[in-house]
Formats: structure tokens, sequence, C-alpha cells
């Protein structure tokens, strides 16, 4: 994402908003969507937007058909969005799962609520290990990303679109009902899109014309057809790894406790570290932007000099155990959520660093 | 000297995976007959199942796609969609259509997707070994209805014609079968007009295609077409079930 920069005006939206004009200026060929609370204005919002852009919006009869609709679009080398709420995603894992199988670019959104089950309506971040660590069968991952404010949801979605085409993997945008539902100020016009037709996409399903018949698959069952394409999905894997690993860090060169926090618990920390930093304490902050991949990379660095980590979630602690497998024991890791639905305050999370630095 | 049968074009030349006596192969080909036909092959995006007929990307010469078992319909939407003006089809069997992806299938067809569906009703789960299917017979037996099918605890025979016939998105419904050449012919026509409707932008059109799996019902080939005659045509009759004309 290049920024220019000039000022421009700005646009008061919620994050799901954000997150559906940034779908439809990355150029989001095809929606489709299934009505679930925290995310229904996302849904609202396309219908409106993709119908005044001449573009397809679907109501589709259920998440799994949502998500099969965006593998149509998607294989024709279209672009194509879905967005849900955790019971929602669930669903979607089958297609999910084919997506990567096939090798399938796609954007699929996230709005989480409190589980398991159906749960509540409460913002949450308990399907933390469903979207980085698979989510649905196979050996594969997606790319997941973690906004923590609507103008970096649009940017994270146009980024999310980008990516999925450059390395043929879905893309996920994971957010909460919290940042979804809120309302903030967005800078629209200092974002740059790419042109989606720009980019070659000579697998692509179109017709037969002038060229041999195509197929897209995920079925092999030539022996050893099937392990040389997963070895060749964990080849793209690494390479994604190495180049599109994001996070931001804040007042870590000389902390002595990290707090590491994605998403809307990462806003509360980042007020929590400056409230204790006012006070002389030595805090800071990291916030992973992409999930997966993981900025394992830079947690070792910070690892070096830091003697503590603590880390933040909305959950009893899914992202920990990745924070404790990139520290490898080089420090303390400890821990601090809420989960169903209840949210760290920020004086939670001040006492918790204080108790740590004890 | 004039050649007056050859392999079609949308076909490619390789040997089957098909049993022996399957319709299967029948049916590709009369698919593949009327895309030449239609002179379409090169607009054709064609919707693979889940089932026996998951290669068909092996046998036919034009694009091809698998799908997630049932989600034909849902994955042929987006595409038409998005691309009118290319031919697209789906062709599934009685398990994917019927059973897992009924959603899709209706919700598709009430939509009036201007799609062509293929739907191979063979009356059992072929691929996973002869299970039962939402088609199976009452009293039929399969690998899961041991003692035949019984309606008490495993419902009774859906017919998706009629079933589907009510809705108003919906354009044709035939009903036809492959077990002899004069039905192979009319089985033809059925599918011929499938596709020009689709091309006329008349939508959503269905052909069902009863169909032999003679591993599964019947162990021989004749024993096969059979049962068919005496018995699975008394429960889905051809013909046109709906044409709005
Ligand atoms: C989600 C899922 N469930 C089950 C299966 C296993 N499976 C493969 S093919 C099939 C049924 C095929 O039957 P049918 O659609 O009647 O086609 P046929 O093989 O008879 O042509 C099933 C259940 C699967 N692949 N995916
Ligand atoms: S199992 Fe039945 S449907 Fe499958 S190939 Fe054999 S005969 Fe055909």
């Amino acid at each position: 994402m290049k920024t220019k920069k000039t000022t421009h005006k700005k646009h008061l939206m919620t994050g799901n908003e954000a997150i559906g004009e940034g779908a439809v200026r990355a150029g989001c060929d095809l929606y489709a969507g299934y009505p679930i609370t925290p995310q229904n204005e996302l849904t609202a919002f396309m219908a409106k937007r993709m119908a005044e852009k001449k573009r397809i919006f679907i109501q589709s009869e259920s998440e799994i058909s949502a998500i099969s609709m965006v593998f149509g679009a998607s294989l024709t080398g279209k672009r194509a969005m879905t967005s849900s709420s955790s019971p929602g995603i669930s669903l979607k894992q089958e297609g999910i799962s084919y997506l990567a199988g096939c090798r399938l670019p796609g954007v699929i959104v996230n709005v989480m609520r409190g589980g398991p089950g159906l749960g509540n309506i409460s913002p949450s971040q308990a399907d933390y290990f469903q979207a980085t660590k698979g989510g649905g069968h196979g050996d594969y991952h997606i790319i997941v990303l973690a906004p923590s404010s609507a103008e970096e949801a649009m940017s994270l979605t146009i980024l999310a679109f980008d990516l999925a085409d450059t390395y043929r993997c879905p893309a996920m945008i994971l957010t909460d009902g919290m940042l979804g539902q809120m309302m903030e100020p967005v800078e629209i016009s200092k974002f740059k899109f790419k042109d989606s037709r720009s980019i070659n996409k000579k697998w692509a399903l179109t017709g037969a014309k002038g060229r041999k018949p195509q197929s897209i698959k995920s079925l092999y069952l030539k022996p050893g057809g099937l392990e040389s394409h997963n070895l060749r999905l964990q080849a793209t894997y690494e390479e994604i790894k190495k180049r599109e690993t994001r996070s931001e860090s804040l007042y870590c060169n000389d902390a002595e406790l990290i707090v590491v926090a994605y998403g809307t618990v990462s806003r509360i920390a980042r007020a929590a570290i400056k409230q204790l930093r006012s006070r002389g304490k030595r805090v800071g902050l990291l916030r992973p932007i992409s999930l997966w991949p993981f900025p394992e990379k830079v947690l070792k660095k910070y690892a070096k000099g830091t003697k503590r980590f603590l880390v933040s979630e909305m959950s009893t602690g899914q992202m920990v155990e990745d924070v404790r497998l990139a520290i490898e024991g080089q420090a303390k890791v400890a821990f601090h959520g809420r989960p169903g639905g209840g949210i760290p305050t920020q004086k939670e999370i001040e006492d918790k660093i204080l108790r740590c630095l004890r | 000297m004039k050649k007056i049968f050859q392999r079609p074009k949308s076909m490619q030349d390789v040997a089957t995976h098909y049993c022996a006596g399957c319709g299967h192969g029948i049916i590709h080909r009369l698919v593949a007959e009327i895309i030449d036909e239609l002179k379409v092959r090169e607009k054709v995006i064609a919707i693979a199942p889940v089932g026996c007929a998951v290669i068909a990307y092996d046998y036919w010469n034009f694009d091809v796609t698998e799908a997630a078992h049932g989600r034909c319909p849902a994955v042929a939407t987006a595409i038409k969609r998005l691309r009118p003006n290319n031919v697209v089809f789906t062709y599934q069997g009685d398990g994917d259509l019927a059973s897992i992806g009924i959603a899709e299938t209706i919700h598709a067809a009430n939509r009036g997707e201007n799609i062509t569906v293929i739907f191979v009703n063979n009356g059992v789960y072929g691929m996973t070994g002869g299970q039962m299917a939402p088609t199976t017979l009452i009293g039929q037996k399969t690998a899961t209805s041991p003692l035949g099918r019984n309606a008490v605890c495993d419902g009774n025979p859906i017919k998706m014609l009629e079933m589907l016939a009510v809705l108003d998105g919906v354009k044709y419904l035939e009903r036809v079968t492959v077990y002899s050449p004069q039905h192979v012919l009319k089985a033809k026509q059925a599918i011929r007009k499938a596709f020009r409707n689709q091309i006329e932008n008349k939508g959503f059109s269905m052909v069902e295609i009863i169909s032999m799996c003679p591993i599964y019902t019947g162990r021989s080939v004749e024993a096969s077409i059979e049962w068919i005659k005496e018995r699975v045509l008394k429960d889905y009759p051809l013909g046109v079930i709906k044409d709005k004309g």
C-alpha cells in the first residue's frame, strides 16, 4: 500500500463499511454474503455499492453457498469477497480449503463474535486458531490480516485482494464486532488502488478459445501427485512468510515488558502503555498486523533484550501460543484475556503489566 | 470419403475409467455432441461434481472446474453472472445434487440462474461404494440399506424435478434415460434444449437422466437395464415435467 503525503477529506464510517469500500475500490467483481451480526452493515453496504458500480451482489442461501460463489468467481479470474461472523465462518471452511487446494485467490472477512456455538454477538478474538492454523481440512494456510482501525480495515482489505492474487492464496480480514461497528474517520483518497485487470491470470477458466482446455482442481489421484502439490503450496507459504509478514512496534527498543496484542485489544493496550510510559515505566507494544504469517522474527529479536512479554486477547489465550513458540523460552510470557464477549479494560491491562514488572 | 461418425471435438481421445455399462460415458458423449453441434466448445465452462464424474475434465475437451461436493450450482451461479457470454453447465450425480447440494440446487433454480444442469440419477452413491442415495427406491438394497430402503426410517425417493417445477424461476425440466439407443436419442434432444435455453437467455434448465450403475444396481449390465425398465421408471416417469416455452 502506497500513501500520498497530501491531506484529504475524511469520511466517517464503520469498520464494516470501510472493509466494503476497500473491496469496491480494490475492484471486487462479486460479493456474496448471508446475514449475521455483527457484520450485517457490510452485507448491506455491499448490496448498495455493488449495484451502484454495476457489479454482482448476491445474498446467498447460506455461507457455504457464498464461499462457493467466491470460488466460482475466482476461478474465472475475477475478484471476489464474502464476509460473515464466527458461526458463518465455520461453514465457509469447506470452501476456504477448496480455494487453498485449487490455488485460487478470494477474500474472506470474519467480524468475530463470541463462541463456541451460537455464543453471543459481542466482540471476540476466539477464532484466531481457526483463522491462522488452516481452519478447514488439509495442510494449508491462508493469509490473515488484522486491522485495528476503520482506516486500516480499508487499507488491509485492498492489500488482501492484492496478496490473494499475487500468491494465488485466499486472504482473510480478521476483525471483531467492536471494530466492525465503531465509526471512525477514514481518509479514502490517500490509498492507491491496483487495477485487478492488470494482473495476468493465465490459469483462469474463460472458455478454451485460442488455447488448450484448462481445469481447476484439487484432486490429485496419481501416486505422489498430491504430495508434490502440497509441497508446492508449502513453497508458496514460505515466500509469503518471507515477504508479507507485517507488524507495528511502539516503544519496543528499550522496553522491559512488551505487550503483544492485535485488533481491538491492541488499541486498549496502546492506551495502557502510553499511560504507563508517562509514569516512567518502560513498556512497549508489538502489534501483529499479519496474524499469518505471524511476525515471529520481530518477536525473537525483541526477546533478546526484553525479559517479559504480556499477551492480551479477547479469548482464553490463542495467539499466546504463537508468541511462546516465537520466543522459544528466551523470555517470560504472561497472558491476560477475557473470553465470551468480555473486553479487557485499560485498567486491567495496566494492573497486569505492573504485576508482571514487580 | 466422408466421415459420418467420429469422436466429437468436445471429447478427448482417452480410455475410460467408468465401469462397463455405466451411463456416465454415454452422457458425457451426448453433452459433448450437443456442445459441438451448438458450436460453443470455446465458450463452455463446466462444473464437475464430487462423484464418479469428478474427473470429467479428463474426458471433455473444454474448460472444466471441480467444485466441493454438492456446491456446483453456487459455483455456476457466480461464473454465469460474471461471464454471461460463456456457456455454463453443471454435471451432477444424485448424491451431489439431491442430498448434500439440495439447498444449492433449489436456490439456483429459484433465482432462475441462466445455467444448464445435467443431473445423472443412478439411484446410488457410485463413487463411495453403492450407498443409499436420496433417489434410491423403496425396498432397494444398498450398502447402507442392507434390508432394502424403508420409508419409515430412510424416507421416500426424492423427485427433484417435480419439486423444482413449482418454482417460478425454473424454465425447463425433463426426465430422460439412456438405457437404449432410442432413449439416448431422446435424451440428446432434451440436453440440446437445455443448452439452447441458456444460449437464448431463457433461464434455468435441468435434465434428469436415469442412468445405469451396473456395479451397484444389478451386478450385470443387463440386470441394471432391467432394473431401470421394471422398477425405476415406475417411480420416475420420463417426460417433460415443466416447460415455460
Ligand atoms: C463433503 C463430502 N462428503 C462426502 C464425500 C464422499 N463422497 C464422494 S462421492 C460421493 C457421492 C457420489 O454419489 P453421486 O453424487 O450419486 O454420484 P455417482 O458417484 O453415483 O455418480 C460422496 C458421498 C465427499 N467427497 N465430500
Ligand atoms: S460405480 Fe456406478 S456410476 Fe460409478 S463408474 Fe461404476 S457404474 Fe458408473
